[in-house]
């Protein structure tokens, strides 16, 4: 009786949210995933064909290829970074004041962040002035290094906030015993706070590797449809395979992108549980 | 003995105030990146044309460095005047940003409170699945869903009106995974006494879920205004229409010459997710923390 009842106060609070994801993203994906074994013209069925056309293509191939590379460059990264600066500021006493200024460019629309960039980075661009150099920085593949870098500073604050949140959950009496075996600051570091921040490192990989896509912003803004050939990102190519209406290459894509995060994603909650129940 | 023990605390407390300065330091330099695009923009902003024009001209004339000026010779606001007296299409993309962002807001709390408050509150053999669902799909980025939302956008007609942006966005699910955390925290004893005090469902939602958890509903209203004001990839697939744009895809041509309008916007567009900002900080904080993948 309790649990009919549970389920029916369930659904009257769930449902109208529930119905709409449904209609609008559930059941579409479905007819993606159908669509991209058939032509995008004739509906006819034609098993992987466009599986396989879009592993021959070029720009698919270099797309994924600088994906990758974005990622693996700037993943490790700004874990690395984040992870040092929460260090130093969980023994400062104006934490807060700090954690505001990292979390600053989060509040930045991209098209103000490029206007700057533009300033910078161009050939006369202060940076260029500050080196003595005439480098371009933007027209090379160098473009990607930029890019790397623009996306490290807008994503740099919420990284800094998840390893401070877990390095202030270490109890403290765990670390005052470790001072009292004798354990130096390094040690306690190393042995002791490290190993807890387990959950911060799923959260901010699984965030920050999600957050990647959204550098399309800075790398259209700057570059166009077209940009410089290290910067064609996935989300380019898709937006360009909207444009020509490539639906069948689209839904094929889309289908390959989806699994992929899918399992990543499953594969780090599976690893995070594993992580806590230890 | 005691001299000793005061001379070694003196001695402590010099070197903890000078590591502190030395971090300060080492964090003042990332610190200067983060915050200077922003007095960059001020100080442009206020340059009139022939001072931009004396910045910039060198840059674009080819061989030249752009130099600037952190206070301005002689600030003006023409180009504030200009962009919002004399230039029709700012300020009506300014209110398709407004409109959007309030109106998408408004419905994705209306449908995302009672379903973060369904997956707190009540149990059944289906509802983890359910939320992973959720989760799942509040990972998922644009590129993936895009094609299917084009889809069921075309089907219903609404392709190239503002709807094409509204409906995707009011069932997102990433605040009902926030606000999820905030009713998660409500102990279970208190509802359970609520209860038996003879306080229905709704009742329970309304007078202890929503003030409870006012802190995690706010935190979702932070982060989901910095998103959708600086939204581009949805409109710039689902409108074709320029006079829909919202502001952050408007451009001024960047043309020589126009960099002080150019600046002018910029600052229009940065202020309101600033001062979102300074308002929610606390809250902006709470919800990345609350966005942890545990549980």
């Amino acid at each position: 009786m309790k649990r009919k009842k549970e389920r029916l106060h369930f659904a009257f609070f769930l449902l109208p949210g529930f119905l709409g994801i449904c209609v609008f993203t559930l059941l579409p994906f479905l007819d993606v995933v159908r669509r991209s074994f058939t032509t995008a013209v004739t509906g006819e069925f034609v098993g992987l064909n466009n599986y396989r056309r879009i592993f021959a293509n070029r720009a698919f191939l270099l797309a994924v290829k600088n994906t990758a590379r974005f990622t693996g460059v700037c993943l490790p990264l700004l874990l690395g970074l984040g992870l040092f600066a929460a260090i130093l500021l969980s023994r400062l006493p104006g934490a807060q004041f700090w954690k505001s200024v990292f979390l600053l460019p989060m509040a930045m629309p991209s098209v103000t962040v490029v206007l700057i960039w533009k300033m910078v980075f161009l050939e006369g661009g202060f940076l260029n002035r500050a080196l003595g150099t005439r480098i371009d920085f933007m027209g090379t593949g160098l473009s990607f290094w930029v890019l790397v870098f623009s996306y490290v500073w807008k994503n740099l604050g919420y990284t800094v906030v998840l390893w401070l949140a877990g390095i202030n959950g270490v109890p403290s009496d765990t670390v005052e015993a470790a001072r009292v075996d004798g354990a130096g600051q390094i040690r306690i570091w190393r042995s002791v706070i490290l190993p807890q921040l387990k959950g911060p490192f799923y959260t901010i990989t699984v965030l920050s590797f999600l957050n990647t896509f959204k550098s399309f912003r800075e790398a259209y803004l700057v570059g166009g449809a077209y940009p410089q050939e290290r910067m064609y990102l996935l989300s380019h190519l898709f937006n360009n395979w909207f444009a020509a209406l490539d639906l069948d290459k689209m839904a094929a894509g889309a289908v390959c992108m989806a699994a992929v995060l899918l399992g990543f994603i499953l594969l780090f909650s599976a690893l995070l549980l594993r992580g806590e129940k230890e | 003995m005691r001299r000793d023990r005061r001379k070694r605390r003196l001695f402590c407390r010099i070197r903890k105030i000078l590591t502190d300065a030395y971090v300060s330091c080492l964090l003042a330099l990332p610190g200067i990146l983060m915050v200077m695009p922003v007095i960059l923009l001020l100080s442009g902003s206020l340059m009139s044309a022939q001072e931009l024009k004396e910045a910039f001209g060198p840059l674009w004339e080819g061989d030249g460095w752009l130099t600037w000026r952190f206070l301005p010779h002689y600030p003006t606001l023409s180009h504030y005047i200009k962009l919002l007296f004399f230039t029709p299409q700012f300020l009506n993309a300014f209110w398709n940003s407004v409109f959007l962002v309030t109106v998408i807001l408004f419905f994705q709390l209306l449908l995302a409170v009672p379903a973060a408050w369904a997956f707190a509150v009540y149990r059944f053999r289906f509802s983890r699945f359910l939320f992973t669902v959720y989760i799942v799909l509040m990972l998922m980025p644009f590129q993936v869903t895009m094609l299917s939302q084009y889809i069921i956008l075309n089907d219903i007609n609404v392709m190239n009106t503002h709807l094409a942006l509204l409906i995707p966005a009011a069932f997102s699910t990433f605040p009902v995974f926030l606000i999820y955390r905030g009713f998660c925290d409500i102990p279970r004893d208190l509802l359970e006494a609520g209860r038996i005090d003879g306080a229905g469902e709704l009742g329970l939602f309304l007078r202890m879920g929503l003030p409870l958890s006012s802190g995690s509903i706010l935190a979702a209203g932070v982060l989901g205004f910095l998103e959708y004001w600086n939204m581009i990839e949805q409109p710039l697939a689902f409108l074709q229409d320029q006079s829909l744009w919202p502001l952050s895809l408007y451009l001024p041509a960047d043309a020589a010459g126009q960099e002080g309008e150019a600046f002018a916007a910029s600052v229009l567009l940065l202020l309101p997710a600033v001062f979102v900002f300074l308002l929610g900080r606390e809250y902006l904080e709470k919800g990345i923390v609350a966005s942890a993948l545990k549980e």
